[in-house]
Formats: structure tokens, C-alpha cells, sequence
């Protein structure tokens, strides 16, 4: 068995994640730290969940004709994970750079539990992922996530809303049992995995005021000497 | 593969052959409890170019003719994966992790669609090479053992794995008498140089081993490869029908009295 998972990793840079359901504020509170750290002069990577090339030809046929099953959605999601993590998390880990991932394995962990897949399996199919220095979950009300989201006026997606369950046609009331269950997969998980709560319910500026306090003993601060810092999307590149 | 025995607590289910033939290997699909099925899982393995795919077909025909329901299935054919494999295999951009995934999503596919409402619905599934290659090509490329066979859990253990079994030489005569050698059964990836020749049998010779280390763990029936097609053939049905026979003939019409 592989244990990277639960083993501090030895690479010179810093890897920090944000976890938390659609409508949680996680992405938000990313992109502000990114700019802090930038302006402290680090050189940040930011990546996300789902961006890899390669699967989202797979994924799109999948979702077009709703042929994902459980397995297949969480074996393909493992896929693009493998394929971000090796290309696009680890080489700027190596290089002494901080990685910023908006999402992470606990998203797996979380997601594919609610749809009916053996909990230990998905733990042990992620067994490859490095531990993050820090992952961050933004936990929140079902009910405030669900406002927030439909104020955005945000067309809540298929998978995200969990409809493949056939829980119910209404998307939003959809959104609410599926998600509502993967809160309570979260729970289990910040336990075993030590994740660090930000109660999401606050403002903007009082979590980020959190977040910069737990980041700050992992990085150095104040780098003046030093070329300027930046932020580099993992699209991009 | 003895590393489930390493935590007496707790042992890892994984793919091993210790669980009964028709059950999953390892940690089952919750949502796709097996109960009482009258299907039969038969997997025919092998490396490239031992013949696989035309015992498979001559099992199915006889099968037929015998009277019995057949569903072929093999290896990446899934209507979700096969173009992303294919996808994949002309550019340049897998590594050995996302490739073993992807094959194992191909996989999970065929067996939720295609495997389990076959056996369910009472065929004999013909498998045409089944996890054990999948194992083999990562294990060849330096991928946890242990990982591979927790991955492959999910899958059911066939009633039958009949493995052709050759030498790296005569396999060799035969792929160039026949097709010639291709990249991937090369193992060209791996960068063992740039003689397809050297390449094709450093590679092969290591897949062979890993085949032949997994024969005991996972009940493999050897069969020689090297003899003639039906030769082979003859043996694969006296197995088959000696395991289906006694306990599902098929009515056989009474044509005289």
C-alpha cells in the first residue's frame, strides 16, 4: 500500500488546498491568497479540479449521453487528478514553489462516497497523492451554499447537483440532498485527515484574515530581496 | 503477492485469489451487490500476438453450437473509453499512472454495462484478456503491486483463466511471420533503446515473467501456446465443457427414441 497520502512529502515547496461544496466561498478565498503570497513575493501555482486535457474529452462524452456510472465518474476523476498532479503540482513543488489547488483528493473522497462507492477504495485508488502542507475546508450551511449559488444566478451542473442519483428532477432540490450528504462525508474526513474548519458563514475579509493566519508558519514573509512574485494558472501553462 | 498477509489486523482487500471465483476480488461495488448469478466468467490471457483472440472466437462458436448464450467482451473496448485511449496512445502525453487508470475506467465500464447483466442474464462472458494484463504492462512499469490489485478490487474473479503461455522466441517467429512488431507491444515507451528488435524482447521476456508470477495467486490454467491452434483449442474445450456440463447442460433435443 501506498502511503504518500499520510507522509509529510519532501519536496523544498509548499502545498496548500482549499476544499468545500460549490458555494462554499473556497475559490474566492484562494484567489486572495494567491495575491497575498504574491505580494510577499512567492511565486504561486494555482490549479484546479477537473482541468486536465486529456479527460475532458472523456468526460464530455460521458456526460453527454449520461453514461457515467459511479466507478467510471470517480476512476476518471482519479485519472485527470494523476495526470494534474505529476504535470502540474509536483514539478513546482520540486522547484520550490507554492502550489495553490482548489480542490484536492478530499473532493474524491467525498463525492464519491455520497454516490455509493466503497469509501476504503477511494482512499486507497488516491494512495499516490502527496500531502498537502495545509489543506483548508470551508465548511457551510447547505442552505447558505444554495442561496449564494442561486443568487449568482449560477446554473447548477449535473454532476455538481448529483442528478445522475436520480434523488430528485428538481436540480436545486437535487443540489441539497446530494450535496447535503457530502457535508456529512466531509465531516469524517476532516477528522481523518486532519483538515483545518473555516467556518464559511463569515465575511470575506474575517475567513481570509484566518486563512493568511494558518498559511503564515508555513512560508517565509516579507521577501523583499528576492524577483517579484507572481501567479501562475495552471491553463496557462 | 503476499503483502495482504504483512497486516495480520486488517488485511487489504485487494485482487488476489483468495476470494471465491464469481465474487469481486477485493472490495466489492456497493451499489452492485452479486447474489445468485447462472452466467459464467471465462477469461482467456496471454501476451500480444499468442493467439488469444482466435481461441476466443473458435470457444465462442463452439459454445454456440453447444447452446449456449455468449457475450465477447475485451480489453479497452468500452464505447466511453476507446476514444480517449486511442486518444491517448497517439499523442505523447500519458504516464504510466493515468494510463493504468484509464484502462481501469475502460474496465469498470464493460463490467457494470456489458459483464455483470450478461452473467445476470445467464451467458457465458468470454473475456478476451481480462485484469491480469492490465497488471502485468504496470507492473512492468514499476506500479505499486499492491496499489494495482486494490485498484482492481471491484473486479469479479472469473470461474476460469485460461493463460497462453509461450516463449519469448517462439513468440517472436510468430509476431514477425505474422503483423510485424508494434510500439506499444514493444514497450517502446519505456526507452529500452531504439531497436524495436532488442526492445520488443527485453519487453516482452519482462511481461512473460510477470504473467507467470501471478499464475499461482490468481488459479491461472496454463495452457502451452506453442502447439497448433487446434491443438490448443481441443484443450480449452475438454476444460470448458468439463466445468459446465455437470452443473448446466443444455436441453439437447431427443431426435430419436
Amino acid at each position: 500500500m501506498l502511503n504518500n497520502l499520510t507522509q509529510n512529502h519532501e519536496y523544498p515547496g509548499k502545498l496548500f488546498v482549499v476544499e468545500g461544496i460549490d458555494g462554499s466561498g473556497k475559490t474566492t478565498q484562494l484567489g486572495l491568497l494567491a495575491k497575498w503570497l504574491t505580494a510577499e513575493g512567492h511565486r504561486v501555482f494555482v490549479t484546479e479540479w477537473n482541468s486536465s486535457v486529456l479527460v475532458k474529452a472523456a468526460t464530455k462524452t460521458g456526460k453527454k449521453k449520461n453514461a457515467l456510472t459511479p466507478m467510471t465518474f470517480s476512476l476518471l476523476h482519479a485519472t485527470d487528478f494523476a495526470d494534474r498532479l505529476l504535470y502540474k503540482i509536483i514539478p513546482p513543488l520540486k522547484a520550490g514553489m507554492i502550489v495553490l489547488a482548489d480542490r484536492y483528493a478530499y473532493t474524491a473522497f467525498a463525492r464519491d462516497a455520497t454516490r455509493g462507492v466503497d469509501r476504503q477504495w477511494v482512499r486507497e485508488l488516491y494512495s499516490f497523492a502527496v500531502r498537502p502542507d495545509l489543506a483548508l475546508y470551508f465548511r457551510v450551511p447547505i442552505d447558505v451554499s444554495v442561496d449564494r449559488l442561486l443568487a449568482r444566478r449560477v446554473k447548477l451542473k449535473f454532476y455538481e447537483a448529483g442528478m445522475d442519483m436520480g434523488w430528485s428532477s428538481n436540480p436545486t432540490e437535487s443540489f441539497r440532498l446530494f450535496q447535503g450528504k457530502v457535508l456529512d462525508e466531509y465531516d469524517d474526513i476532516v477528522k481523518e485527515f486532519g483538515l483545518e474548519v473555516v467556518d464559511a458563514r463569515g465575511s470575506i475579509t474575517e475567513q481570509q484574515r484566518l486563512v493568511r493566519m494558518r498559511v503564515a508558519p508555513h512560508v517565509q514573509l516579507n521577501q523583499v530581496d528576492g524577483p517579484p512574485g507572481e501567479i501562475i494558472h495552471d491553463e496557462l501553462v | 503477492m503476499t503483502s495482504s498477509s504483512d497486516a495480520p489486523g486488517a488485511p487489504d482487500p485487494g485482487a488476489n485469489g483468495e476470494r471465491q471465483a464469481g465474487s469481486y476480488y477485493g472490495r466489492e461495488i456497493p451499489y452492485l451487490p452479486l447474489n445468485d448469478y447462472p452466467g459464467k466468467l471465462i477469461a482467456i490471457e496471454g501476451t500480444d500476438g499468442v493467439g488469444r483472440t482466435t481461441q476466443t472466437q473458435l470457444l465462442r462458436e463452439w459454445l454456440e453450437v453447444k447452446g449456449y448464450g455468449v457475450v465477447e467482451t475485451g480489453w479497452t473496448r468500452s464505447p466511453l473509453m476507446q476514444p480517449t485511449i486511442e486518444l491517448a496512445k497517439s499523442s505523447n502525453t500519458l504516464n504510466k499512472l493515468t494510463f493504468v487508470l484509464l484502462y481501469a475506467t475502460d474496465f469498470a465500464d464493460r463490467l457494470e454495462k456489458e459483464i455483470i447483466p450478461a452473467l445476470k442474464a445467464g451467458f457465458v462472458v468470454l473475456s478476451d484478456r481480462y485484469i491480469f494484463t492490465a497488471l502485468a504492462r504496470a507492473g512492468v512499469r514499476g506500479v505499486d503491486r499492491q496499489w494495482l490489485r486494490n485498484l482492481y478490487g471491484f473486479a469479479i474473479a472469473p470461474h476460469m483463466v485460461f493463460y497462453l503461455n509461450i516463449d519469448v522466441k517462439t513468440l517472436i517467429g510468430r509476431i514477425l511471420a505474422s503483423r510485424g512488431m508494434d510500439f506499444w507491444e514493444s514497450g517502446m515507451d519505456l526507452k529500452h533503446g531504439d531497436d524495436i528488435y532488442d526492445s520488443f524482447r527485453t519487453y516482452q521476456s519482462k511481461l512473460l515473467r510477470e504473467y507467470a508470477s501471478m499464475a499461482d495467486e490468481f488459479h491461472f490454467r496454463v495452457v502451452d501456446a506453442r502447439r497448433t491452434v487446434d491443438r490448443i483449442q481441443d484443450e480449452l474445450r475438454r476444460q470448458v465443457s468439463a466445468f459446465l456440463e455437470p452443473a448446466d447442460r443444455p436441453a439437447e433435443p431427443m431426435l430419436t427414441r
